[in-house]
Formats: C-alpha cells, structure tokens, sequence
C-alpha cells in the first residue's frame, strides 16, 4: 500500500490553513508545513520562544543565534514581524488568539486526547516544553503522526496509553494513511490515501471509524 | 545619584549566597547570560536552585554550573537541550532535583511572582501528570489548575542595552524570560553589550522599566550572536 511521506503529509496539512491564520509549528516533523503553505495566503507563524511573523531559514551568511525558532534552529523575522516576552507568547496561545497548532504525537485518542511529551519509560528525562500550553490553548489542534508504530501497533488509539498532554484536544489528525477529525463522537475519516477501504482502514487503526458524511 | 552600572561580574554578582534561587533568562543560546553565568560558578555559591527554560547544554552557563555540582533543584520546561550530558550526569546520580513545568505555566508562575499575585488558575496541564496532587477548580465551564508563583533571590539575564537606571532593551528573541524574571526576583542582574546615557533609550521603546532591574553590567559575550555561524 502507497504511504504518504513526511513531505506530502506536511503538504496536505498546509491546504488547511486558510489566509490569515496564525499558526504554531510544533517541533519536529510539523515544521515542514512551513514549507508547503500556499503561497497565495498570507499566513502568519508564531514561535513561542517570542516571534510573530517567522520567515524561513537563513542564508549561512546572516544566521543570528538571536533569531532561532522552538527547535533552536536559525529562523529569519518577515516585515512586519514582531518579538514579546514569555508572557505574552504563552498568553497568545492559552488565550486561544494561536488559530492552529500543529503538533507530532506518540498517541492520539478517538476522543481528541493527545500524548506527545513522555513515553513514561521510568529510566526517561522527561521534557514539556510548550506542548501542554499549546494543547490546551489554540483554537485548534492538528496533529501530523504516522499511523502505526515501526512495531506496526496503531497510534490512534481509545484510550492513551502514554501519559498525557492534554485532554481532547486534537481536532484533526493527518497520518500518512488517511485524514481523521476526532471529538466527542470518536473518529471520523475524511480522507484515505493508498486505496483502502474503510473496513481495511479501521482494521489497520484498531478502533472503531466512521466515514465523514460528506468525504 | 542612582547609578545600577557594576565594573565586572564578579562584583554584580558578590553577595549571591549558598542556598539562593537564581532565575537564568534565555531559551537555548538566544537571551542567555552564559558569561554572568559562568563568573557565578567562578564565585562559588552552592546548593542553588536554578529557574531557566533549559537545563543546561554544552559546557558553559548553566551546563558549567551542573558540572561543577552547585544545583540541588532546577525547575524547567524542557531539560533536553542539545549536549545535556552535564545535567543527565547529576540527575542520573541523585544530585539534582526536577521540578518539570510546562513553559507557558512557568511564565505565568514569574509573572505572578512579579505581579504580587497569591496564586493562578491555568488551564496548561490539566488531567496531566504535571498536575497530580494539585488543586483544580471549573471556573465557567472550563477545568484549571491552581498553580503558585515561582520567585527568586536573584535574577540573572541577558539585555542589548542599559542605562544608569536600568532600563533596558534586548534583541530579537532574545528577550524571551528576561522581562518577565527581572520582575520576579529581589535582585534582577542584567549583562548588557551597550550602555546607554540616561534618555538615549527612546522611553517608547523601554521593555523592562528600570524599577525591575538592580544591577547592570556590561559583558562582551564570548561569541557574539549576529557573527556567530
């Protein structure tokens, strides 16, 4: 079966970003999706560590260590771009003005519960960052994962086995296999890839799917 | 006539005693103090308690402070930074204590410290581990978590410019912790590269007030960050 690589999943998140919105990257593969936003929309990147307006990656010759994204990597600042404190940077996501995060994840529950900080492996140096506030705060959360595990377990799952960042949060899921919105009502397929049928998708998930009325 | 201006680190940072908890700005390299940070290891002071983002990468700042054994506690969001062999090592052995904070709970803590707030409701962490044990509270429908303000003896960050009294500038996002700690602690020590003369700083463009700074201190960093590929 066809999966999507990292670069096509990066490229169907950015089709659902619409002008205007101001979006978090979370570190990792979701920063990709910086590299596939529709060049027609005018789409604003937050870094938590204090930038509106984040551009992409410098020429070697004017990298700033002052100017690095989440992942500490040298980033550049667009006209009209702006710096703010911690304060002000937690506050724009907790106070739910971040319209979209994107976020890699360990697990993800039907219900929108997402796992992506701590594997609970007792001999593990645990490590938060800004995931749990970005959980919780932006409007809404896309997670970007691939579906199963290199064991070939299911990372769409009832119910987190990993500890957890926050609790029904995840809006819409993106994996290299299908696309799926999650809430209250469990998960649904919009979209599949590869030409599976449902029936070969939610054996391959493990939990149970329905497909969305209008995919 | 105020003047908060100190001749070397050493001198800023003389009366830093053993058991002080110390507020390190910066998020990676961009905003940290490293050379403020490592004349505190040249000064001594033991058995602190560092508040920073990170832990500690490499083997300057706070990584130098870890390999020389003077923390018992660091509270942090997120201690995996690149190279953290300093603090893995201490922490593997039992030397150095935890407190793991989401970042944005960390910044609503110094703020609330800064603030003179008693306590705060956040909705980070709820029905995490990070919130076991801690009291939670519905407040118009949605679940939060009492979190208290975490303060300091001694704030140590990192500005662009100073002047006499304090006021001070930073860079790009290097300014990250820097406001929001020079707040939360008794005594705010800024390494600066500039000092400015009293009204050269355009009072529009003033980031953190000079009320919130004790200390200013002008450190040539090692490596100085717009030429550092």
């Amino acid at each position: 079966m066809q999966r999507m690589t990292r670069e096509q999943m990066a490229a169907r998140v950015a089709q659902d970003i619409p002008e205007g919105a101001y979006v978090n990257l979370g570190i990792g593969v979701p920063t990709l999706v910086a590299n596939f936003l529709p060049k027609d929309r005018e789409i604003i990147l937050q870094s938590e560590n204090g930038i509106l307006g984040m551009g992409p990656a410098p020429a070697e010759a004017d990298v700033d260590w002052d100017l690095i994204n989440a992942g500490k990597q040298p980033v550049t600042l667009l006209a009209g771009g702006a710096f703010f404190h911690h304060g002000d940077s937690f506050a724009m996501m907790r106070g739910s003005h971040i319209d979209i995060c994107v976020l890699g994840a360990f697990q993800v529950s039907v219900a929108g519960d997402l796992a992506n900080w701590h594997t609970g492996a007792p001999d593990a140096i645990p490590a938060v960052g800004g995931a749990m506030d970005l959980a919780v705060g932006a409007k809404q959360v896309f997670v970007m994962m691939d579906l199963l595990t290199k064991g070939g377990e299911s990372k769409l799952v009832a119910k987190c086995s990993y500890p957890l960042t926050g609790i029904a949060c995840v809006t819409r899921l993106y994996t290299d296999v299908a696309v799926f919105e999650l809430g209250p009502d469990g998960a649904e397929v919009v979209e599949m890839h590869g030409g599976m049928t449902l029936g070969e998708l939610e054996q391959m998930a493990g939990v149970p799917l329905r497909a969305k009325a209008s995919a | 006539m105020i003047d908060k201006r100190y001749d070397s680190a050493r001198e800023a940072l003389k009366d830093v005693f053993d058991g002080a908890s110390i507020m390190i700005s910066g998020f990676g390299d961009a905003g940290m103090p490293h050379e403020l940070v490592d004349a505190l290891v040249d000064q001594g002071a033991t058995d602190l308690t560092v508040i920073s983002n990170n832990a500690g990468g490499g083997e300057i700042g706070i990584a130098a402070l870890m390999k020389a054994n003077r923390v018992r506690k660091v509270v942090c969001s997120f201690p995996r930074m690149a190279q953290p062999h300093h603090f893995e090592a201490r922490y593997r052995a039992g030397d150095v204590e935890l407190e793991l904070v989401p970042q944005g709970n960390l910044a609503c803590r110094i703020q609330a410290a800064g603030a003179g707030l008693g306590a705060v409701y956040t909705p980070t962490g709820y029905g995490t581990l990070l919130a076991e044990g801690k009291e939670t509270r519905e407040i118009d429908g949605r679940m939060y978590v009492l979190e208290y303000p975490i303060k300091a003896d001694f704030a140590l960050i990192k500005a662009l410019t100073a002047d006499r009294w304090g006021n001070l500038l930073y860079r790009k996002a290097g300014r990250n912790f820097g406001p929001i700690m020079a707040m939360a602690a008794t005594t705010t020590i800024a390494q600066v590269s500039h000092f400015a003369e009293l009204g050269e700083i355009d009072p529009e463009t003033v980031i953190t007030p000079g009320i919130f700074v004790q200390r200013v201190v002008k450190l040539q960093p090692a490596v100085d960050a717009a030429s550092a590929a």
